[in-house]
C-alpha cells in the first residue's frame, strides 16, 4: 500500500520476457495491418469450407469464456457480498476486461467488411443469436471499462472517483446480466448447425453448457493468474481462499457433468463417446482432463497446495479451450469433408493478441491498486 | 404465395446453358480455376449455379449418367436470414432469399449456418462480400422465371407457385414408377422453394439427405424470445440478492459489536 501511495511515477519494468512479448506484439500488429489492407485470403487459411477458424475459435470463443472469471467474481464478491473472496476481485475483473478488449480486437480482424462493423447497431437483425452476442459483448465491454474507472480514478482524474464509486453497484449488476446472456448465446450460435456439428457437441441445450463452463472456468483462470502474478510480484493469495473458490467451481463442474450425461443419453448418442472415432477421442480427452480429473483435485487434499491449485487451473482452462476448439473445428470436420490447419499468420496474430494482453496486465498491475486494496471492501 | 422451381433430374442432359445464363444475367466473371460443369464443378463466389456430372447405377443396375443442377434452394425459413445480425439476408414475399451487400459486416455466420453450404465468400478480395444465387429476384417479382430456368432447352424446370409445383411433383412421381418416392425440398429443413424429383436416390446424387425436417430458425427462435425475460428476471434477482446480502452482513456485524460490548 505504502509503496503505491508514494510512487506516483508511471513505471514499466523491462525484462527479457517482456522484450519477447513486445516483439511478438509488434510482428502481430504488422500482420494485422497487412490483413486489414489486403483481405482475409492472403493472410489466413480460411476458405468456403472453413469460414470460421482459429480467430473465431480461439480469440473470440475461448477469449470470452476465459474472461468469464470477471462476472463470476463480481457475482460472488459484489452481489453476494462474500467479502472473504475480496482479495481476488480486482485482478479477476482486470483479466476479464483485458480479455474482452482482445475479443473485440479479434472479432474486428475477422470480419471482412471491418469498416462496416457498426452496422448491426442500426440494422437490427434481432432474430439472430449473433445480434444478442454483438450487443451484449459491446455493452459489457463498456461496462467493464466503466468498472475499471473506479480503479483508474484512484490515480487519474481523482475528482470523478466518488461518481464511479456510487455507480459501481449498478455497473456490477448490469455487468453480470450481459455476460450471462452472451456466454450462453455464444453456444446458442451453434443451435443452427444441427446437421453440421457432431452430436457429441451439438445439443439443444448447448447454450447451457457454454454458460456453465464460462462460470466454472473463472476460478480456474484465477488460480493460473494468481500463481503467475504471485511469482512475478511475490504477492500470494492465501490458499484457503482459492481452495474455497475452486470448490465452487467443482460443484458447478459436477452439475455440468451430470447434465452432459443426461443430455447425451436423452438424445441416444452417449455410445458415440466410446466409439473410438476421431471425435470420440477428443471428446473423452476434453471430459477426462478438463472435467473429471479437476473435480477429483477440487475435492481432495491436492487442492490444498499451490501446485494442486495451479494444476486445477491449467486443466480446467485448457479443457474449456479444447471444448471451444472442438465445437469450432473438430466437430465440424466430418460434415465439412476437408480439414483446416490455421496459417502461420493466424497463429502469430492470436499469440500477439495474448502478448498484448499480458503486457497491459503487467503495466496496470504495476501502476494501479490491483493486487492489494484492503480498504476497498467496505465500500462495495 | 411463394414462387418456386420444380427440377426434374431425369430430363437434364448436362448442356450447362443454365450456368452460362446465370453468369450473363448476374454479370459474374468466368472462374478460371473452378468449372461450372462436370465432376469438378463447384459453387464459388463467381459460380452461383453449377451442374454436377454423376456416374451412378439405375434401378436395373446399369451404369448411367445423371446431371444435377445446384444453386441456392431458397428455403421457406432460411437459416442464413435468421443468422444474419445485420439483416443483410432477407426473404422476399415472392420467395427469393436476397442479399444486401451494403448491410453485410462479413462475419460469415450465414456460411456456417447454411445447411447446404450455399453462400460463398470472395476470399481473394481485400473487402470481400458474401455471394449466392438470388433467384433473379427482379425477374421473379415480375412473374418471370429466373435466367437459368428460362434458357433450358430440355424442359427440366417448371417455374410457378411452390404449392402448385408440389402437387404436380406428387402427381408425376405417383404416375411414373421410374421416379423415387421422394420430393427433395418438400420437407428438408422445413421445405425449400426449389424442389427436385429424380429416378436415382438423392443420396447417390450428392444431395444431403440426413438433414432435419424442422425449420432451422425454429431452433433459435425460442432461445431469442426467452432472452429479454431471462435478462430482466436475472436483473431483479441480482438486485434483490445485492440488498439482502448487504443487509445481512451489516446485521451480523452489528450483532458482533453488541456481543463484544
Amino acid at each position: 500500500m505504502a509503496s503505491h501511495a508514494q510512487a506516483q511515477k508511471w513505471s514499466f519494468r523491462i525484462t527479457p520476457i517482456r522484450v519477447l512479448l513486445l516483439l511478438l506484439s509488434a510482428v502481430a500488429i504488422g500482420a494485422i495491418i497487412f490483413r486489414l489492407v489486403t483481405g482475409l485470403g492472403t493472410v489466413t487459411n480460411l476458405s468456403d469450407e472453413w469460414p470460421w477458424g482459429l480467430w473465431i475459435g480461439f480469440d473470440v470463443l475461448c477469449g470470452v469464456a476465459l474472461a468469464g472469471g470477471g462476472y463470476g467474481t463480481a457475482l460472488i464478491v459484489h452481489v453476494l457480498h462474500k467479502d472473504y473472496f475480496h482479495p481476488i476481485a480486482r485482478s479477476a475483473m482486470l483479466t476479464s476486461l483485458l480479455g474482452y478488449l482482445l475479443v473485440m480486437a479479434g472479432l474486428f480482424l475477422d470480419i471482412g467488411q471491418w469498416f462496416n462493423f457498426w452496422r448491426p447497431f442500426v440494422s437490427w437483425g434481432h432474430h439472430s443469436v449473433l445480434f444478442e452476442v454483438f450487443w451484449c459483448v459491446s455493452c459489457y465491454t463498456t461496462v467493464q471499462v466503466l468498472e475499471f474507472g473506479e480503479i483508474a480514478t484512484e490515480r487519474v482524474g481523482k475528482q470523478f472517483h466518488s461518481i464511479f464509486k456510487k455507480a459501481l453497484p449498478v455497473l456490477m449488476i448490469v455487468g453480470i446480466i450481459f455476460p450471462t446472456l452472451h456466454q450462453s448465446s455464444l453456444g446458442a450460435l451453434y443451435l443452427l448447425m444441427v446437421d453440421k456439428l457432431y452430436p457429441l457437441w451439438w445439443s439443444p441445450i448447448i447454450f447451457l453448457f457454454f454458460l456453465m463452463s464460462s462460470f466454472f472456468v473463472g476460478p480456474a483462470m484465477i488460480c493460473v493468474e494468481t500463481t503467475l502474478a504471485g511469482k512475478a510480484y511475490d504477492h500470494w493469495i492465501p490458499i484457503p481462499i482459492l481452495r474455497k473458490l475452486v470448490r465452487i467451481s467443482g460443484y458447478a463442474m459436477i452439475l455440468y457433468l451430470i447434465i452432459k450425461i443426461v443430455d447425451l443419453t436423452n438424445r441416444g448418442v452417449l455410445g458415440l463417446a466410446f466409439s473410438g472415432t476421431f471425435e470420440a477421442n477428443w471428446f473423452l480427452i476434453e471430459m477426462i482432463f478438463g472435467i473429471i480429473i479437476p473435480i477429483v483435485i477440487a475435492f481432495t487434499g491436492f487442492s490444498n497446495s499451490r501446485s494442486g491449485l495451479f494444476t486445477f487451473g491449467l486443466l480446467v482452462s485448457c479443457g474449456v479451450v479444447l471444448n471451444r476448439m472442438n465445437v469450432v473445428v473438430t466437430g465440424m470436420i466430418r460434415s465439412t469433408g476437408v480439414s483446416y490447419v490455421p496459417s502461420l499468420w493466424e497463429f502469430v496474430v492470436s499469440a500477439g493478441l495474448v502478448a498484448m494482453g499480458v503486457l497491459a496486465y503487467c503495466f496496470i498491475v504495476e501502476n494501479f491498486k490491483i493486487l492489494e486494496h484492503d480498504n476497498h471492501s467496505h465500500a462495495a | 404465395m411463394s414462387k418456386g422451381v420444380l427440377v426434374d433430374l431425369t430430363k437434364c442432359v448436362g448442356c450447362g446453358s443454365c450456368t452460362v445464363a446465370c453468369k450473363l444475367y448476374n454479370g459474374n466473371a468466368w472462374d478460371e480455376t473452378t468449372p461450372t460443369l462436370g465432376d469438378k464443378a463447384k459453387l464459388t463466389g463467381k459460380n452461383w449455379t453449377v451442374v454436377h456430372h454423376k456416374e451412378v447405377k439405375d434401378s436395373n443396375g446399369q451404369p448411367v449418367w445423371r446431371f444435377v443442377k445446384q444453386q441456392c434452394l431458397h428455403c421457406k425459413e432460411p437459416a442464413c436470414v435468421s443468422a444474419c445480425f445485420a439483416k443483410a439476408f432477407q426473404k422476399t414475399e415472392a420467395g427469393p432469399v436476397i442479399y444486401y451487400p451494403h448491410l453485410c459486416v462479413g462475419c460469415r455466420y450465414c456460411m456456417v449456418a447454411c445447411p447446404f453450404n450455399v453462400p460463398k465468400y470472395e476470399w481473394e478480395k481485400a473487402f470481400p462480400l458474401v455471394t449466392k444465387c438470388m433467384m433473379c429476384s427482379d425477374k421473379v417479382e415480375k412473374g418471370e422465371a429466373p435466367a437459368c430456368v428460362s434458357v433450358c432447352p430440355a424442359d427440366v424446370f417448371k417455374f410457378g407457385e411452390r404449392e402448385e409445383l408440389l402437387k404436380e411433383a406428387k402427381a408425376i412421381i405417383a404416375k411414373d414408377a421410374k421416379y423415387v418416392k421422394h420430393i427433395y425440398g418438400e420437407e428438408e429443413v422445413g421445405g425449400t422453394d426449389w424442389i427436385y424429383i429424380s429416378d436415382v436416390p438423392f443420396d447417390q446424387l450428392g444431395f444431403k439427405t440426413n438433414v432435419t425436417k424442422r425449420s432451422l430458425p425454429s431452433y433459435t427462435a425460442s432461445f431469442m424470445h426467452a432472452t429479454p425475460f431471462v435478462g430482466i428476471t436475472w436483473g431483479v434477482i441480482l438486485t434483490g440478492l445485492y440488498h439482502y446480502t448487504k443487509r445481512r452482513n451489516q446485521v451480523s456485524k452489528e450483532n458482533n459489536k453488541n456481543i463484544k460490548a
